[in-house]
This record gives C-alpha cells, sequence and structure tokens, in this order.
C-alpha cells in the first residue's frame, strides 16, 4: 500500500522495477529500499529469528537494528529497510547467520 | 589514509550543523553520513518546528533539512562530504576507519565531531517481536520519506512529541488511529499536539500499557491494560483494539559505540536517554579532540542539535587556532539558545540530565 494523497508531500515516481523475494516476483520503484517495496506489496515478514525461527519485519527502517536482515544476490546479512532497489533483485529470507561468500 | 582537520561523523541536524559551524571558521572538514542522503531524520519531519528564528521555527524539518545543505554548498571546497560512508571505528590516534561505497578506508582527523544520533527503545511485552510493531520512526520513513503505508490501523504506544506528531501523521498520510496509549498519567508532549488528535477522534488513553500483542505472522491487534498510579497493571481491566501497526515511540537511546570506542568517560543519565560521554560546555568529551552533539550527547529535539552541531564545530574549530577571535561571541550565542530551548517545562528533564551529568563528574 502506497500513500495516495499527501496534504504535504508529494512522492516522485522513480520507474518501476522488478524483484523477487524467495522466488515470488514483485514490483517496487528503483533506488527504494528493498523493505519499502515488499511493504508497498503487503509482504511484512522479512525473515525468521536464528533460534526460534519466529518471524521478522522491520522495526527502526533507518539501518541500526538488524531486525531485516536477509539475502540479496546471493550477500546475507544485508538491511533491507536501506538495500536500494534495482532492476532483477533475488532477496531471499536468510535462515541463520548467513554464510561466508 | 585521507586526512582532515575535522571530520564529523554523521549528516543530520547535529553534524550538518557542526560542519557548517567548522568550515565558517575556515577548517577543511570532511563529514561523513552512513546513508545516501544528508539531513537524518529531518528528512522525514513534515511538522513545523518551534522556538524562535533562530532555530528555524515555523519551519518543517524536511525544509530545513534542505537549508543546511545550501549552508553547506556555500562553504565550497572546504568540506568534503562522503555519503554511504558507515564509519566502523574510532582510534586512539583519531583514526577513523569507514566504510565507503562497499570499500574499506581509513581516515584521520585532527578533531572529531561524534553526531551519529539515536535508536529507538523498545518495549517489553508478549510478542513484542511481531511484524507490523515497529518504532515511531520507522513509521515516519516508510511513509513520509518513501511513500509508504505501514498499514492500515495503527495504535501508537507513548504520548511524548514523537508519538503524538507521528499520530498526526499517519492520519495524513490516510492511516486511521484508534488510540494513543501512555503509561505515565499525564501526556509527555506538548497540548497543542495533543489537542489536534483530541479533535480528529483519536482517544489519549493515560495509565494504560500493552499487555499482549495479537498475531501469527504479523499483529492483529493489541490487548491494553490499565495501571495504577503505582504503575501496577489493574487485573480486569483489559480491553482489545484491532490493528495491523502497532508503533512504539517509548523514547531514544543515544548511539554512542563509536565515544566508547574512543575511551570517552560514558555515564548512565536516564533523563537523556542512557549513556552518554562526558562532556564540557564546548562539547569537547573526556577524549582530547573528541567532540560530541546532537542526540548521540543526549536525546532532545532537533532544534538542540543543531544549536550543540553548531557550538561542536566552533568548538573544534577554535582547538585548530581557527577563528580564535570571533568564538566567543558565536559560542555564547549557541549556549544562549540551548539555554532557551531547554527553559521552562517542557525542558526540566533534560536540565535534570545535564545537572545529573554535572554531579557524576564533580563526584569523581
Amino acid at each position: 500500500m502506497r500513500v495516495e494523497t499527501h496534504p504535504i508531500l508529494s512522492f516522485s515516481a522513480s520507474p518501476t522495477v522488478r524483484f523477487t523475494f524467495d522466488g515470488n516476483v514483485y514490483e517496487g520503484r528503483e533506488g527504494e529500499p528493498v523493505a519499502a517495496a515488499l511493504y508497498a506489496a503487503g509482504v511484512k515478514v522479512l525473515g525468521y529469528s536464528r533460534k526460534n525461527g519466529r518471524p521478522r519485519g522491520l522495526y527502526c527502517c533507518i539501518g541500526n537494528c538488524s531486525s531485516c536482515l536477509a539475502i540479496v544476490d546471493g550477500r546475507p546479512n544485508v538491511r533491507l529497510c536501506t538495500e536500494p532497489l534495482r532492476e532483477g533483485m533475488t532477496v531471499c529470507t536468510q535462515k541463520g547467520k548467513g554464510g561466508l561468500l | 589514509m585521507t586526512r582532515s582537520d575535522v571530520a564529523v561523523v554523521g549528516g543530520g541536524p547535529a553534524g550538518l550543523s557542526a560542519a557548517v559551524a567548522a568550515a565558517g571558521q575556515g577548517a577543511d572538514v570532511l563529514l561523513l553520513e552512513r546513508d545516501g542522503r544528508l539531513g537524518g531524520q529531518l528528512n522525514k519531519q513534515t511538522h513545523m518546528f518551534f522556538g524562535s528564528e533562530k532555530q528555524y521555527a515555523s519551519r518543517r524539518g524536511i525544509d530545513i533539512s534542505g537549508l543546511l545543505q545550501n549552508r553547506l554548498s556555500e562553504m565550497g571546497n572546504r568540506v568534503r562530504v562522503y555519503t554511504g560512508a558507515a564509519v566502523l571505528g574510532l582510534y586512539e590516534d583519531r583514526v577513523m576507519t569507514v566504510e565507503h561505497d562497499h570499500k574499506y578506508a581509513k581516515i584521520q582527523a585532527e578533531k572529531i565531531i561524534v553526531c551519529t544520533g539515536a535508536s529507538e527503545k523498545f518495549l517489553a511485552f508478549p510478542q513484542n517481536d511481531l511484524p507490523g510493531i515497529c518504532g515511531a520512526g520507522a513509521v515516519q520513513t516508510l511513509m513520509n520519506l518513501h511513500g509508504v503505508l505501514p498499514g492500515r490501523t495503527a495504535v501508537m504506544v507513548g504520548a511524548g512529541n514523537i508519538g503524538l506528531i507521528v499520530s498526526y501523521q499517519l492520519m495524513q498520510a490516510g492511516v486511521r488511529v484508534r488510540a494513543v496509549v501512555e503509561a505515565a498519567p499525564v501526556i509527555g508532549g506538548y497540548l497543542v499536539h495533543a489537542a489536534k488528535l483530541r479533535r480528529m477522534g483519536v482517544p489519549i488513553f493515560t495509565l494504560t500499557t500493552v499487555k499482549e500483542a495479537q498475531g501469527q505472522d504479523s499483529v492483529t491487534g493489541v490487548t491494553l491494560i490499565k495501571l495504577d498510579e503505582n504503575g501496577r497493571q489493574i487485573p480486569g481491566s483489559e480491553f482489545e483494539l484491532d490493528c495491523d501497526c502497532l508503533c512504539v515511540a517509548v523514547g531514544l537511546s543515544p548511539l554512542t559505540e563509536l565515544l566508547w570506542q574512543a575511551g570517552c568517560r560514558m555515564r548512565y543519565v536516564p533523563q537523556l536517554g542512557g549513556h552518554v560521554a562526558v562532556r564540557d560546555m564546548r562539547m569537547e568529551t573526556s577524549v582530547s579532540g573528541v567532540f560530541v552533539a546532537g542526540d548521540a550527547s543526549g536525546v532532545e529535539e532537533a532544534s538542540a542539535a543543531m544549536a550543540e552541531g553548531r557550538l561542536a564545530g566552533l568548538s573544534a574549530a577554535r582547538a585548530l587556532s581557527l577563528g580564535i577571535k570571533t568564538y566567543p561571541a558565536l559560542a555564547d550565542e549557541c549556549l544562549n539558545q540551548l539555554r532557551d530551548l531547554r527553559g521552562g517545562a517542557c525542558g526540566a528533564k533534560i536540565r535534570s540530565g545535564l545537572d545529573a551529568l554535572c554531579k557524576a563528574e564533580a563526584a569523581v
């Protein structure tokens, strides 16, 4: 869901790009954080906790809290809340600590 | 290794102000910002600021960010800006290790001003980790910066200024706000913000807290409970509200990792949000050459962060023997502004925090 009308702000629409999240195809706006694109598409579960496998989502949205770590194009431990979205990105939820490259 | 007279860590209101002030006194400044853009949290502040003209009153945070960046540009090549630059370490010889554009780099500066800001606090309750439960700042980032709605129906926890302002901003973006809940017996934020919400029909429940969150994969509702005047939960007083966004606005903690690593003397001062560095009137910490400003030095409003940033920038330049003649008057102006901002009933908490910091230091 995106903001439709706003009394103060206007949002410039950057080009639409396509990416995958756990194999499903989504659309988002180029350059916005991956997490914002997923949220706009209604996806709130961005990963699972290491020990108990509980769902994890956004908490701080500015790269502080590490609640949204995922694997992006094979790189583990990427913060989805600050990672800019690019065409063709492959995003996967991360299980465990993430392997070394 | 990159070198500069002054390095400023963080490009929010404090860091931008510090960089402008230091460069204005003739210092060569390197400004390091972790994010891809400058402005920090100003970029999502759609509300108008209070205070006097010097504190950019009646302007919105989003516009102040632009004004400060214009001031920075006016400094020309005396200021270099690295965005996408996360400072990883700060060492005794004032060498910083930095990840800049995914490359590892080292930077040495004569004076370092740490303006790293703060992070959101969390609240303990069952199921507090469910997706859809997030900080008030996160909600602001999503909707005001990226134009994405955090949900359709929200409950706000915390009736301080952030909780009240973000509730209003949620409604501006088209989200229904069910209620604001506050554990304290009184609303902590300015009444002008609370009145705005009340006029729009949003109840503010004081002496109320979260008992637990509901939901499987993400939050679907919240069970609230009333508190007695001693802060104990009153059994039987529970009530439920549906929501797909539970927004937590229970305060901020200064981001002080670099200050700890540099060996700065730290004190725990709850009124300032947690551990803060001991510093003098000029914003210099116990480690010579390391300065601090903004929320990293104690959580306050952006207006205070800008005044502290200017003061720290002036002081860092002064410590390099730059702007010696103009320093006293300019520094006094910053100190006067800080005194004004911290005056009155709303500044009582900050004043007591700063007093506690001074007393703890005197007792050493």
